[in-house]
């Protein structure tokens, strides 16, 4: 029988010819990813150990970006105790960079990688066809103790995509439509594959989006297939794959899903559950506070440019904050030389450093009681973006920018001829 | 025998402990905004060997270790859920809190209600009825047995 892409990577870095779903083996990891939302526990835990070591230390990448620049006292204290062990112990280090997703995709994932991230947004990487997958700090340290851990085989969930998104149409609401369709925990242990001729019309950002949103269906990863536009993206950022893996013809998948995606339409998840989708059509006219376009999931220059495109010209309603983050300094730099720092400003948007920002609720932007966000990051669970009684509705940039002009939950096709 | 707290379907991570606080310095500062925004009164009400007991997909969301790392730290002696999230079920392995699934177990019960849980026997038991768990893998069990991941760190 043959294997799926998931298969093949464990194998690899199990040292076997063939796995199956349902084993257990022990794997070498090839890069392993920590940020400041749980490093300090991992620090704790390490010097408690009875001999602390590092396996090997070029494979570890630590990034500040859930908190940055720090916001508080306690939050100090943990971040300098990231920095100086960093420092101690010679780990590649970023602080101001990005968020560690995107600041991963620039400069470290290649394809045919398994890699452990401390953060659940680690299945981003199979946009290259790497295994990257969310563990907590005692996994993390146990990989960066001994270089490996163990790896229960995941069934694979494949998605045979055909056709192409309509104009209006973003790669956002093509994963929403996915975790609404399959629920919130619909992949739950396994790894969702996607693949087919749909996949060729998208670009690296909207599978870095697809990918990165997959673990909201309790996907242990996501993987894709690597085709011209993925090893363009490696070799434009001087990297060469590992392994480039496809599933074999045999290869078993616990389901194959076939989606035209031509059939996708504008979807916003309403609180609070990433799978509690509805078409964006259902929402309009619904307030809101505050609109944030940026995260992981949808702070690229892509994204960016089309809420630019959106806003030029016109303004923020008066009545909503709209929170502009770049997803990494790459992406700032880029949009600043495109000109559309300078249009978000011009409009009235809040242009902030590339951070973790409001998508996960602890960093500059928070909403208070009762208050509603329209929000392009990654989740929308109760009190996810501050106070617990507050509200998140997730949706594309499109849908997110034309919201903040409208001063409610709206399309883009229905503001097109809006003067403000 | 302990009290059982009750929860539903999709409890993330979140809910357990929220953003604001998992990057507080220790987790003795953390613990005691447990749910807090689910039910203010657990962490102060919550006694050791009590139980959490939820319906499917139990522990979504983020990877925070810091959530079942504050359970285990109110002393919350098993959870025991129709289902979990797959990071949270790991971690909480690692980390020694045992989760058990039961599909049984939500919606016979009542929050308040006495219970015991019997690993080896693989059952619980609460109002005089027995409830079936599904056994842990060998494997997990092993970690479990061992006291959690970093144990088996120090012995090598």
């Amino acid at each position: 029988m043959g294997m799926t892409i998931a298969e093949k990577i464990i194998a690899a870095a199990a040292g076997v010819p063939f796995v199956k779903p349902g084993d257990i083996h022990t794997v070498t990891l090839d890069r392993l990813m920590s940020n400041d939302g749980t490093t300090h526990l991992t620090i704790d835990m390490y010097n408690k150990l009875k001999n602390p070591r590092i396996a090997d230390v070029s494979k570890l990448v630590w990034i500040m970006d859930h908190n940055v620049p720090c916001d508080s006292v306690k939050t100090a204290a943990s971040h300098k105790k990231m920095r100086d062990f960093a420092k101690e112990h010679g780990i590649k280090f970023y602080e101001g960079a990005g968020v560690c997703h995107q600041v991963m995709m620039e400069n470290h994932v290649t394809s045919g990688e398994l890699i452990f991230g401390a953060d659940s947004h680690t299945c981003a990487y199979g946009a290259v066809g790497a295994f990257g997958t969310g563990v907590g700090c005692t996994d993390y340290l146990y990989a960066m103790v001994t270089g490996k851990s163990w790896l229960l085989v995941p069934e694979t969930l494949k998605f045979h995509l055909t056709g192409k998104l309509q104009d209006g149409v973003y790669a956002r609401d093509f994963i929403l439509s996915v975790i609404g369709m399959i629920g919130a925990n619909g992949a739950n242990y396994m790894a969702m594959e996607f693949g087919g001729e749909g996949l060729k019309t998208l670009n690296m950002s909207d599978r870095i989006s697809i990918c990165n949103l997959c673990v909201e269906a309790g996907a242990k990863t996501a993987l894709m297939e690597v085709d011209e536009t993925a090893l363009a993206y490696l070799k434009e950022h001087g990297r060469e794959p590992k392994h480039v893996f496809q599933s074999d013809e045999d290869a078993h998948f616990a389901k194959v899903c076939n989606i035209d995606l031509g059939t996708i339409k504008p979807i916003v998840a309403k609180p609070h559950f990433v799978d509690s989708v509805v078409d964006a059509k259902e929402c309009v006219g619904t307030h809101i506070d505050q609109a944030f376009l940026g995260s992981c999931n949808n702070g690229r220059i892509e994204d960016l440019r089309v809420g630019a495109q959106l806003i030029k010209g016109k303004k923020v309603h008066p009545l909503v904050r709209f929170l502009v983050v770049p997803a990494s300094a790459a992406v700032y730099r880029q949009a600043l030389a495109e000109g559309i720092i300078d249009t978000f400003m011009e409009a009235g948007a809040i242009v902030m450093n590339p951070n973790c920002s409001v998508c996960w609720g602890s960093c500059q932007g928070v909403i208070g009681e009762g208050e509603v966000l329209i929000s392009t990051g990654t989740r929308n669970f109760k009190g996810r973006a501050g106070h617990k009684d507050s509200f998140v509705y997730l949706a594309s940039a499109a849908t997110v920018t034309a919201s903040a002009i409208k001063g409610e939950i709206t399309t883009a096709d229905l503001i097109a001829d809006l003067k403000s | 025998m302990g009290k059982i707290f009750k929860f539903g379907q999709d409890v993330d991570t979140d809910q357990i402990i929220a953003s604001q606080y998992i990057i507080y310095p220790t987790i003795d500062e953390m613990k005691v905004h447990t749910f807090e925004s689910l039910d203010t009164a657990f962490a102060s009400q919550v006694q050791p060997g009590d139980y959490v007991v939820a319906s499917e997909n139990f522990g979504c969301g983020s990877s925070r270790e810091q959530a079942p790392t504050v359970l285990k730290a109110l002393g919350v002696k098993a959870v025991v859920a129709k289902s979990f999230a797959r990071i949270f079920y790991r971690n909480a392995i690692n980390i020694g809190l045992p989760v058990i699934v039961c599909k049984e177990l939500h919606d016979n019960v009542n929050a308040g209600d006495e219970m015991e849980l019997s690993m080896q026997e693989g059952v619980v038991r609460v109002n005089g009825k027995e409830y079936e768990c599904t056994k842990l893998p060998a494997y997990m069990q092993g970690i479990l047995d061992q006291g959690g991941l970093i144990a088996s760190l120090d012995r090598e």
